[in-house]
């Protein structure tokens, strides 16, 4: 691979200049480029200037994965393709590097709060139709997850609001992942292999928990006494 | 004069997006607005029909876009409503023939001389839509109390956060009080309650919406109509004035949960 990708510092983020005349799978172009200079991206805010390639929703949320296992946080896609821009904003990605929010600006520098262990991410919006978060570890959902949202992890979910989209918890075939709602309501639940649907809602919603028992998905209602 | 651009999309076909353009459009004219309606739909033009001037079409809005006709050229004027103007869309070209950047360059010509230019966005998500939202200041979202349409309008308002246009705000058109009330139709609250946006305008469904599209006479210039006054009501809240939503004959528990809904910043 002999193209290089042009590397622009704008603020606190770094953007990824893709050339129109790259050729070969552009997911590896840019991991590539990363990788080389790995110490230098790590805990960086990312943006990637596709110009005028075309890259689908689910490669951009690849991308989005393999970046985020090198400690990379991709931000935004800037392109001249309908389609590219398409895919990112269904990724909750930004268009421009314009939009900088006032919690970000005050904030600066992080702190680090994680813990070591299973990586997670948080979603602070309302999913609506159309929308799709993936990931491999955790998802945690501050906001609805509206119907026809999708929301794909390889580890739990939990909802801090309500669910009626599709959720698929242990998409990577882990039997003990859970799904967590204040209100349980999903069009589609999968944990692992498994799928349920909603039953009939009898009385007020109430906080539940799915999970895998003997070979079946059960949701049992969670209160603070129990 | 800086015109409030404003643009009329719903995701669903035949949710009644034009038939509101061109009600909110003579509403506004008639509260003494300069007011222009641009028909966003290339290819599938409707919005002359139903203001009457289909006959008066000379230029329309690709010529503008292409160089071939002058703004003040192709504007029509309408025939009973002094101050209101259509830029009515092509027949025979596609939504290729205008970009989102035309669009944009259009809306700021037009700011300077009005004070309302209102889009009728093609149904769908791609470049028509696109197209219609990129100018916009506002984002009218319009929707029908069924499960498919109330869909739509999630996805719709889901892209339009994601082109930084804000959430908008919904109009809930063709409801009947009377299905409501037997619980056989979503309520406006049950709208809401998905869609989570501030609500501007609830309209009846009635048969005189549908007579005077045919005459080409926007039913809003008929005070006698439910659905007439519901768009003159919508208008006169685009002019910031606090106009109370009208019962739809349904009780009390329908409006007080309305009204419930209605305040701004209490919509979770």
């Amino acid at each position: 691979m002999t193209e290089s990708l042009a590397i622009k510092g704008v603020r606190d983020r770094l953007v990824l200049t893709v050339p129109p005349g790259a050729a070969g799978p552009l997911l590896e172009l840019v991991l590539t480029t990363i990788d080389e200079r790995s110490a230098f991206f790590k805990g960086g805010k990312l943006a990637i200037d596709l110009g005028p390639h075309v890259m689908s929703a689910a490669e951009l949320g690849r991308l989005r994965d393999h970046l985020a296992e090198r400690e990379v946080h991709l931000f935004a896609i800037l392109s001249s393709a309908e389609a590219s821009q398409a895919a990112a904003a269904n990724l909750g990605l930004d268009l421009d590097l314009d939009r900088v929010t006032q919690a970000e600006e005050v904030t600066a520098p992080a702190i680090d709060t994680r813990l070591p262990g299973e990586a997670a991410i948080l979603v602070e919006r309302t999913l609506r139709s159309g929308n799709q978060v993936e990931h491999n570890g955790h998802i945690v959902v501050l906001g609805d997850v509206n119907p026809g949202a999708e929301v794909v992890a390889g580890g739990n979910v939990i909802v801090w609001g309500r669910l009626r989209g599709v959720v698929h918890a242990g998409a990577g075939g882990d039997d003990t992942a859970i799904v967590c709602a204040l209100d349980l309501a999903p069009t589609q639940l999968r944990i692992a292999g498994h799928i349920a649907l909603s039953p009939e809602r009898e009385g007020a919603a109430r906080p539940e928990m799915a999970h895998v028992k003997d070979d079946q998905i059960v949701a049992e209602p969670w209160s603070a006494a129990g | 004069m800086t015109a409030t651009i404003v643009t009329i999309t719903s995701g669903k076909g035949g949710v009644g997006k034009t038939t509101a353009t061109a009600n909110i459009g003579a509403s506004l004219a008639s509260l003494g607005r300069r007011v222009v309606c641009i028909d966003a739909d290339i290819g599938l033009r409707n919005l002359d029909v139903v203001m009457g001037l289909e006959n008066r079409i000379v230029y329309d809005l690709v010529d503008i876009v292409e160089g071939r006709a002058k703004l003040r050229q192709a504007m029509i004027k309408d025939k009973r409503i002094p101050e209101l103007y259509l830029i009515p869309a092509a027949q025979t070209r596609d939504k290729t023939a205008v970009s989102p950047g035309d669009m944009i360059r259009l809306g700021d010509e037009l700011r300077d001389e009005f004070d309302y230019v209102l889009i009728d966005s093609p149904a769908g998500i791609e470049r028509g839509f696109r197209n219609a939202i990129a100018p916009a200041d506002l984002v009218l979202i319009v929707t029908n109390p069924e499960v498919s349409s109330v869909r739509d309008a999630d996805r719709i308002i889901g892209l339009i956060e994601a082109e930084s246009k804000g959430p908008g705000k919904l109009i809930v058109n063709r409801i009947k009080p009377e299905m409501v009330k037997r619980g056989d139709m979503l309520d406006t609250a049950d709208i809401l309650d998905v869609l989570a946006i501030e609500l501007i305008g609830v309209v009846p469904e009635d048969e005189d919406v549908v007579v005077a599209s045919n005459q080409g006479n926007p039913v809003a210039q008929n005070k006698e109509s439910r659905a007439g006054r519901a768009f003159h009501n919508i208008a006169r809240r685009l002019e910031g004035e606090d106009v109370p939503f009208e019962t739809l004959e349904a009780g009390d528990g329908f409006f007080g949960k309305l009204s419930r809904l209605m305040r701004p910043g209490d919509q979770r």
